[in-house]
């Protein structure tokens, strides 16, 4: 079956041999460029940060388990949701679909590597460093306190004194570096490293979903870069761009965020979208219903998506004109995610569902991202959203499309493509013990989180007030979280047990159909002994299929 | 809907046998807090019609298409491909811009409703005019104009505005501005949050019809003490409103037995940031204290306002208030008692 059976091919892969010693092998992966363990890489990092994140977001639920407690003091508070909200964005979400998209997506096209190896682990080593650099600002007493939007003025020295946002500031200029080489990498490696016969409209769709993020970040990241620059040439330089005193302009700050800020979501999204446009054909056994469609939609989403920013600011005061341009603007991304939506629906209908781990992560991706796609259409209508802004009802809301859409995507994809990375098959008992903690908790978590929010509940608040009955709902969220965060641990712990016993599982466990399923499982550095041809597609359905193939219809 | 969270509360704040504020959203007292809700009823409708449909077609296809039999590990065979469909995917698309179509004309509508200016006519009055500046961690109220008539006191944390009835229109119109930070003004059941920014005036429009406390909160991360920034608008009956500004217009009083602890206060660094009308204190940094007896509250809105919160306050607001901007002076504890007495005697 494998187009790829070479005696070395397991010498080369990953998981090296035993016997080698500690060194040899930490030199091998802090000086590799191969695609397969840089994209490791970045999963083990998003995966350390994910915990990280997770126990200052239980501290904060902890914290607000009840109006009188003091358990963390208000500085603190502010600091924990400040990293929490950078660490999640910048150093779990980014670096985990990037590191997914690094591994899979020379697979996918055929491809020996990506087209710049070498710059691609730069791009690693530096989202790495920029996670450090953030957390580094911990040496200055504490970290920032200013929210992971980091309003100007708050920004400034005047209400920031110690150089905890300098470092915040420089961590995520590092880390938007790695990021914006990684989106270069991925658009050439698209564009120009496809194996024979894959033209652009038979890219298999994660591929597709990659390139178009790619394209966002080339675009949205840049000017926060130049915005957090702005920063630190106030803080330090003496200049005055968010200084409202000396001629500067606080809200200036809010567009350049949001140009980046609004974007940012869709490529937290993108990615998750290809990754449940694969798994959920090969787990229906039918191919993806509508692909043409989806393809557009895509597109669609991503030009739009640039567009659509200040409805993070309908409450500054924008003219009612402004407003309406932005009402329609965001609800316009509505009709492209609901033709995705619907797309997969039609895969599933009349196919074969099999669920297998990576296609019940899938199932919690459908019913729970369709309430965080409703709740958005509830934030995009301005009036609406002057009541629902900055409450607990958009905390509601963007954990439960990042939560329910992202993560729930996202462990569909590790699921799937994990034995392909470690040659062997993760615990279906632990998935299913990991997928229904994670479902029941995150629901109980972030359910009463948009009630609080219509009952008036700003969001950011270390403390609250006994007589406004929130407190019913806080702890429900303080329950959901304690019923989440074992569901993390299992994960972790199914990761690492499952590398040294699980089943194993062949080249292609899942009976799939894209060309990473015909190496061999883990690939050997060069993926594949001789670089396919494809027809169609879903290549490895013209080969499992000689007497039915895909081209004939596409 | 409204009902439900309303009495949803209600019956929580029984169990818990404690006084109790209604914030809902979905219990207006003004007219635009009202075109909200009704845009805010819809748009729940139109989305549990989507929710249920297509969590419908999903469960549904889960249970009619999920492969039963063989084994666990093994995928089962396929069915038919079907590759897709022009007409279906046109449907599809049209559909959910149809929604968005209508959706666009409804909160344009609602958009034009909310926050909005009254029409000038015979039975509505000038409107209340106040400047609201945004201070960490408190709010500042420059009384303006009302009525055609021009006021020039400054009060701070407890917003008094006088109530319309269905004759006679009394608007209010917010001047909001910030001193520091970004801020937000939000009082659910009267109006959405608008921002308060530094270096721009924002402008929010309030009007009701009914008396009482109305209370809300800061609704912008605006640093350490971001969730003790209370609000605290009380309106007035048209005739309690005008006593009220009538007694604050007023200097402070000037009560003879309290000549020592005025002395104090007026020796002391307080009057660097404090102001007390009709005294050499001009500070305009902190809350203007002319009349502070008037006020129910000390702090922003978090404890109430007497001698003994008043005099732990002075003694170190950090207590009660941590990372506030006031710091503990280390008074004397006869110096402190003289200017706590002075304090209360500002009615």
């Amino acid at each position: 079956m494998s187009l790829a059976d070479h005696p070395s091919a397991h010498a080369d892969a990953p998981t090296s041999p035993a016997g080698v010693d500690l060194a040899s092998r930490l030199r091998v992966w802090t000086t590799t460029v191969d695609h397969k363990r840089v994209g490791i890489m970045y999963v083990l990092m998003a995966v350390v940060f994910l915990v990280i994140g997770g126990v200052e977001a239980v501290a904060m639920r902890i914290q607000l388990w009840s109006s009188d407690l003091e358990v963390i003091s208000p500085d603190v508070f502010n600091q924990l949701f400040t990293m929490h909200g950078t660490t999640m964005v910048f150093f779990v979400g980014m670096p985990i679909l990037i590191g997914i998209g690094n591994y899979v997506v020379p697979l996918m096209i055929g491809a020996r590597d990506m087209a710049f190896p070498r710059l691609n682990a730069l791009g690693f080593w530096v989202t790495l460093f920029g996670g450090l650099l953030t957390y580094f600002s911990l040496a200055t007493g504490g970290a920032p306190a200013i929210g992971w939007f980091a309003y100007a003025p708050l920004t400034e020295t005047t209400f920031a004194r110690s150089a905890a946002v300098d470092f915040w500031a420089l961590g995520l200029i590092v880390a938007g570096i790695g990021t914006v080489t990684a989106a270069m990498n991925f658009v050439a490696t698209i564009l120009a490293m496809r194996a024979p016969g894959m033209t652009l409209n038979k890219i298999p769709f994660f591929t597709w979903t990659m390139l178009w993020t790619s394209v966002q970040i080339l675009i949205a990241v840049p000017p926060l870069t130049a915005a957090l620059v702005m920063v630190l040439f106030d803080r330090e330089l003496g200049a005055h761009f968010f200084d409202v005193q000396n001629g500067g302009s606080a809200l200036l700050w809010q567009h350049l965020f949001w140009f980046f800020g609004h974007p940012e979501v869709y490529i937290l999204i993108l990615p998750v979208f290809g990754m449940v446009s694969e798994i959920i054909p090969v787990f229906s056994r039918k191919v993806l219903f509508g692909y043409e469609f989806m393809a557009a939609a895509t597109m669609a989403i991503a030009f739009i998506s640039l567009g659509v920013w200040a409805h993070h600011m309908f409450a500054v005061g924008l003219s009612r004109q402004v407003d309406l341009f932005f009402i329609v603007a965001s609800l316009l991304v509505s009709i492209p995610t609901g033709i995705k939506f619907f797309n997969w629906l039609a895969t599933m209908f009349g196919g074969r569902i099999w669920f297998a781990s990576p296609m019940l992560f899938c199932f919690g991706f459908l019913s729970m991202f369709l309430i965080g796609g409703l709740t958005g259409i509830m934030l995009a209508l301005a009036p609406f959203d002057f009541q629902l802004t900055d409450s607990y009802f958009v905390v509601g809301h963007f954990h439960w499309v990042l939560i329910g859409g992202t993560l729930f995507g996202t462990f569909a994809g590790i699921h799937y493509w994990y034995p392909k990375v470690t040659g062997r098959m993760l615990s279906e008992r632990l998935a299913h013990w990991q997928f229904w903690l994670l479902y029941i908790g995150f629901f109980v978590t972030f359910a009463p989180m948009h009630v609080a929010g219509m009952l008036g509940m700003p969001r950011r608040i270390f403390s609250y007030e006994p007589d406004r009955a929130w407190e019913i709902w806080n702890q429900l969220a303080t329950i959901g979280a304690l019923i989440q965060a074992p569901s993390y641990l299992i994960f972790v712990y199914n990761l690492v047990s499952s590398y040294r016993h699980g089943k194993i599982a062949g080249d292609d466990p899942w009976d799939a159909w894209t060309l990473e399923w015909t190496t061999s499982s883990p690939p050997p550095t060069y993926n594949f002994g001789t670089i396919p041809t494809v027809h169609s597609r879903r290549p490895l359905w013209d080969t499992k299929h000689p007497d039915d193939p895909d081209w004939q219809y596409e | 809907m409204s009902g439900v969270f309303a009495s949803g509360n209600a019956l929580l704040a029984a169990a818990a046998e404690e006084p109790w504020h209604e914030l809902s959203i979905f219990e207006p007292a003004s007219p635009g807090g009202a075109a909200i809700v009704r845009l805010a009823l819809l748009v729940l409708a139109v989305a549990a019609l989507i929710f249920l449909v297509v969590e419908g077609i999903l469960f549904y296809t889960i249970a009619r298409f999920r492969h039963r039999g063989g084994s666990s590990d093994t995928p089962p065979p396929e069915p038919p491909q079907v590759y897709g469909s022009n007409p279906i995917e046109i449907a599809w698309t049209v559909a959910p811009a149809l929604i968005v179509f209508f959706l666009v004309l409804v909160s344009a509508r609602t958009l034009w409703e909310v926050n909005a200016a009254p029409a000038t006519s015979r039975n509505v009055i000038e409107p209340l005019t106040v400047t609201v500046v945004g201070r960490q961690w408190w709010w500042e109220y420059r009384y303006q104009s009302y009525d055609g008539r021009k006021l020039a006191f400054i009060t701070a944390n407890e917003l008094h505005i006088p109530a319309s009835s269905p004759e006679r229109s009394r608007p209010t119109r917010l001047l909001l501005e910030s001193a520091d930070v970004v801020h937000s003004f939000w009082i659910p059941r009267l109006e959405g949050k608008v921002d308060l920014i530094p270096g721009r005036t924002n402008q929010l429009w309030l009007k009701t019809d009914v008396t009482g406390l109305f209370l809300g909160q800061c609704a912008e991360f605006c640093g350490t003490q971001h969730a003790h920034m209370l609000l605290r608008v009380v309106v007035d009956s048209p005739e309690d409103f005008d006593k009220w500004l009538a007694g604050q217009a007023l200097p402070a009083v000037d009560d003879p037995q309290q000549a020592a602890g005025r002395e104090a206060f007026l020796s002391e660094s307080c009057v660097n940031c404090h102001r007390i009308r009709g005294t050499t204190a001009r500070g305009n940094y902190a809350p203007d204290l002319t009349h502070l007896m008037s006020r129910q509250t000390l702090a922003s809105g978090i404890i109430p306002l007497d001698e003994t919160n008043l005099r732990r306050w002075i003694h170190n607001p950090h207590d009660i208030k941590p990372g506030c901007l006031m710091p503990a002076f280390g008074l004397s504890a006869e110096k402190e008692e003289l200017i706590v007495q002075y304090l209360l005697s500002l009615k």
